[in-house]
């Protein structure tokens, strides 16, 4: 245990050299946010107590807020570059060599990573939501409150696992950066980056519901706003969960699998 | 390029002018442009399949902007003044402009951190030819040239659910005004892209760029005060699509916006040189 947790502290380490770059990322991600609201707050306008889809302005508004949130301590953004370049230049024989799990040193990266970018993304998120205050509902209770960090470190681990995947791919293609990008194409809209599912026809959204996909940042952002109760709350952290497994054991054997097929080019 | 190294080695004595004296001006750089496009098609060709699967990854994202309009326009008449098939046009001129700034910019600002970085941009300023015209056109992106006609069928059929029956001058301004929005997304650009003589990484500059990018798809009504001031001034996003759209559905409140877009496109492109002269005197190059 003792070995991955001097890689986590490497992880901030080497990351604390790009704090700038990612206030930069924070501040320039906060403009389309920003946008989102103001158009839907144009929408709302004239009619600001209206019911749209389900959802009120406030709603709505804190809505996109958590997403942003959500996003920012569970998004993964350069790891799977990263992991699919260590494929490609042969730098993954090195770890074949020592005792250590690359999937498991992979994770404290990512974890690192995701520590040093909140904490650079804190102060103008923070600035943002209180600029947006008048909208900015508080969780539902203290219960949603619990499942919702509890829902949020399932969404960092399945994000994980699933882009872990997906740079695996580049065992056995040259170039995986296409394939990254469709699936997060489908993420984006079938996640509700874009806007809440719900706003969905019913039927599409019970296909979507099939999928991973709304457990990905959907799913955690429902309960913070307390849309999803008791027994369906309970069983939607169940289904949670069940694709976190699922998304490890394929991470595993995906990698067992690339790791007979590896040929070490320039190892 | 080729030519020139050919000649150098063959040929120690300096061949006559008079032999054959090289195209002047426009049409020197139209012979140069046609060898860019007949590098970026041999390039493209070599890897037919991911040239695809881009192709497939715009188009996704192209329609996930549709989808968000579509979602919106279920629970709503309309945005501020706007209509459904008013902002899916706006959805697809956008497209259209940001495929062309793609196929024919985008690559080429990206790259130019890295020719900092390699030492590249040393090689490319002793060219005898302009350099920032070498250096903004070198890499030509085909698979954006067919993103962009998805991009107009789908303004071809919101124009249709619209029954627009544009005249020939507002199609002639239509086109005039994308051209002029194209060329303030490139002048901005450009500008972030000079950045990067200091920064020496792109990265975040593009996905910055991207991010403003996703405004000039809104209408502009929905916005107002500092933030409306910002985009349509400072960095006048918010004036690249709208204004064209808005000549095309008689929805533009003055004149003046035309005059704005115009304006402000060529004093970004002004800025844009300015700052580009100001990098390169600041350059110190990368190894040598």
């Amino acid at each position: 245990m003792n070995k991955y947790w001097h890689v986590v502290t490497l992880g901030i380490q080497s990351t604390l050299v790009y704090r700038v770059n990612f206030l930069v990322r924070a501040l320039f991600g906060l403009v389309p946010l920003l946008a989102l609201i103001l158009l839907w707050r144009a929408i709302f306008e004239g009619r600001a107590d209206a019911n749209l889809g389900g959802y009120q302005l406030a709603e709505v508004v804190t809505y996109y807020l958590i997403v942003n949130v959500v996003v920012a301590l569970t998004a993964v953004t350069e790891d799977d570059w990263q992991i699919a370049a260590d494929i490609k230049d042969g730098k993954i024989s090195q770890f074949l060599l020592k005792p250590i799990d690359y999937l498991s040193y992979r994770f404290c990266l990512f974890a690192a990573g995701r520590l040093v970018y909140t904490a650079a993304a804190i102060l103008p998120t923070a600035a943002f939501l209180w600029f947006q205050r008048d909208a900015f509902l508080s969780p539902a209770s203290g219960t949603h409150f619990a499942a919702f960090l509890l829902s949020l470190c399932l969404t960092a681990l399945l994000q994980f696992f699933i882009s872990f995947t997906m740079a695996l791919l580049a065992f056995w293609v040259l170039e995986v950066a296409t394939f990254i990008f469709i699936l997060f194409a489908f993420e984006y809209m079938a996640g509700g980056h874009m806007f809440p599912l719900d706003m969905l026809p019913p039927t599409i959204l019970s296909l979507l519901n099939l999928t991973p996909f709304p457990y990905m940042l959907y799913f955690p952002v429902q309960v913070y706003l307390g849309r999803i109760d008791g027994a369906s709350l309970a069983q939607g952290l169940g289904i949670q969960a069940f694709w976190v497994a699922a998304a490890y054991l394929l991470a595993r054997v995906v990698w067992g699998r690339g790791i007979r097929h590896y040929s070490a080019v320039g190892g | 390029m080729k030519l020139s190294s050919h000649r150098l080695m063959n040929s120690p004595t300096p061949t006559p002018p008079t032999a054959t004296p090289p195209p002047a001006g426009l049409a020197r750089y139209a012979g140069i442009y046609g060898a860019f496009l007949r590098n970026g098609l041999v390039r493209e060709m070599g890897f037919k399949i991911n040239f695809l699967l881009w192709i497939v990854v715009e188009l996704l994202w192209f329609t996930l902007q549709l989808v968000f309009m579509a979602v919106i326009y279920r629970h709503t008449e309309r945005i501020a003044s706007w209509t459904q098939w008013q902002v899916v046009l706006l959805v697809g001129t956008n497209h259209l402009i940001q495929q062309l700034f793609t196929a024919l910019f985008m690559n080429n600002c990206v790259k130019l951190s890295e020719n900092v970085r390699t030492g590249m941009l040393d090689f490319l300023l002793l060219m005898p030819v302009n350099a920032r015209f070498l250096i903004s056109l070198r890499h030509v992106d085909f698979g954006a040239f067919v993103n962009a006609a998805s991009a107009v069928a789908v303004m071809v059929y919101a124009a249709g659910r619209l029954h627009l029956t544009p005249t020939l001058p507002q199609l002639a301004g239509f086109s005039l005004l994308l051209l002029v929005g194209l060329s303030v997304h490139y002048s901005v650009m450009y500008i972030l892209a000079c950045i990067s003589f200091w920064t020496v990484r792109a990265q975040g500059i593009v996905w910055g760029y991207y991010n403003l990018f996703q405004l000039a798809r809104l209408p502009d009504e929905a916005f107002r005060g500092t933030f409306r001031a910002v985009f349509t001034f400072a960095v006048p996003v918010l004036l690249v699509t709208n204004v064209p759209v808005k000549l095309l559905i008689d929805k533009l409140s003055s004149p003046l916006e035309i005059v704005w877009l115009v304006g402000l496109s060529a004093a970004v492109f002004v800025l844009s040189e300015v700052f580009w002269r100001w990098s390169v005197r600041h350059y110190a190059s990368a190894s040598s």
